[in-house]
């Protein structure tokens, strides 16, 4: 074991390797190894959400997570979400609520949404909010991104029943 | 690039992760779910020379019931194992009602139950819970394995009884008696931010509502989470009514001595521990009353 390690893992469905400092951040890795700028950092600390992503399904902060820390693992980044002729349901719902305005926030609050969907299809505003408690936004857009949510959670359950 | 260089290992089993430790001694930290260790090294609050990774030691995951009915948890179970638990849903309502409080669910997919523990942060909710419910922790290295009961295990401002070369393996929290009546709760500046100030009350009466067994566990307000001993001592034995709240209320809130800090004063912290004691006391006692009725 020494102060770089090689890794492998799928992002967004595409395999790569590369060879890492052990001290790097995965969400550092994602930014500046692959070109993957959709993952925002904001505190570095785990507290504003801003680099949330999916770990196997499951949104983590990958400021919290060291890049050799997902070798052999499946990333989803929000460059993952749309399809390359249309938005994902949700950023269509983000787009017709206005639910970003500087949009530093946007990619964090749509991973934890997305997963959140998946495990909770038909959720309560009040399950909403408690969602995305972990994400902040300085724009101070909650309500049009609790609506967003809102909006989008039928779209995406028939879609995903189809 | 933030966190300080360092050497990396990541042991496929608890004996290489033993091995490792006895190795490397003080200059080593384990990184478990990284939700704590990882934000002090983002900010180089922590610079480990050595860091060992356990999140390989799948042996560490699990939830079990022992025959006596104590629930054992390895160390490595993630928070959000926790919560989704059917053996922690159906038995152990304190332990259901903790979990969530714990950070946000990005948080809980990564944190581990021996993180939170071995970490030791005053305001964590699972330190609490353990001090309440009187856990004992099964503690491993190479040299052996010791049993340390949460009472002994939380020293102080994250220090633990945990020497260098040793690793939280397991957490062993007593049988769950259905005639307890309980409530958790806290005050924070956000929802799921460490607690301003946060109670544990678990209540057990015989007939006629004396109070047979009563335990308070407030946290966020010291060093570490702390038993409200004079205020246990005072209700055992004794009628448990609204006046008692009151009482007790005032008991804890005497003696509180909290810090000020950023988030809260010292004055606000020993208010509304007082307030929040009285209000969890409350619940604790219907639902130890209607637990009394089954």
């Amino acid at each position: 074991m020494s102060k770089k390690a090689a890794i492998t893992l799928t992002v967004n469905g595409k395999s790569y390797e590369r060879s890492v400092e052990v001290r790097m951040t995965l969400a550092d890795f994602l930014r500046d190894e692959l070109a993957l700028t959709g993952t925002h950092v904001g505190c570095e600390h785990g507290v504003c959400g801003a680099c949330t992503i999916l770990l196997d399904g499951e949104a983590v902060r990958s400021c919290l997570l060291l890049a050799v820390q997902a070798d052999g693992r499946k990333l989803m980044t929000v460059e993952g979400l749309a399809r390359p002729e249309e938005l994902h349901p949700l950023q269509m719902a983000f787009q017709e609520r206005h639910a970003l305005q500087c949009g530093f926030c946007t990619p964090g609050f749509l991973l934890t949404a997305h997963a959140f969907l998946k495990e909770n299809p038909v959720p309560t505003e009040a399950e909403v909010r408690k969602a995305i408690s972990g994400n902040i936004c300085r724009c101070t857009g909650y309500l049009p991104i609790i609506q967003a949510i809102l909006d989008a959670a039928p779209i995406i359950k028939s879609v995903s029943r189809e | 690039m933030k966190p300080a260089p360092f050497e990396y290992f990541s042991p496929s089993n608890l004996n290489e992760a033993l091995g490792l430790l006895e190795q490397y001694g003080e200059e080593a930290r384990i990184l478990a779910g990284g939700q704590s260790l990882m934000p002090l090294m983002n900010l180089r609050l922590a610079r480990p020379k050595v860091v060992i990774d356990i999140n390989r030691l799948s042996e560490l995951q699990y939830i079990k019931n022992d025959n006596n009915g104590s629930l054992t948890i390895g160390a490595l179970t993630r928070q959000r194992m926790l919560e989704r638990s059917d053996l922690v849903q159906r038995g152990y309502p304190l332990l259901t009602a903790t979990i969530p409080l714990v950070a946000h669910s990005q948080i809980r997919n990564r944190g581990t139950i021996g993180g939170s523990i071995a970490h030791a942060d005053p305001a964590a909710e699972i330190p609490a819970l353990c001090v309440a419910l009187e856990a004992e922790f099964i503690v491993r290295s190479a040299r052996g394995q010791r049993v340390i009961p949460s009472k002994d295990f939380f020293l102080g401002y994250m220090a633990t009884a945990l020497e260098p070369g040793e690793l939280l393996t397991e957490i062993r929290m007593p049988a769950w008696d259905q005639a307890y009546g309980w409530a958790v709760g806290e005050v924070s500046r956000r929802e799921g931010d460490f607690a301003l100030v946060g109670a544990i009350v678990l209540l057990r009466l015989e007939k006629k509502d004396v109070c047979k067994e009563a335990r308070i566990a407030l946290f966020g307000v010291g060093a570490k989470a702390l038993r409200m001993r004079r205020a246990e001592d005072m209700l055992c034995g004794g009628n448990l009514d609204e006046r008692t709240a009151t009482e007790v209320a005032r008991l804890v809130s005497e003696e509180l001595e909290p810090d000020s800090d950023l988030h809260a004063s010292a004055e606000y912290r020993k208010e509304v521990g007082g307030v929040i004691t009285r209000r969890f006391f409350v619940e604790a006692l219907e639902r130890a009353k209607k637990a009394k009725k089954r």
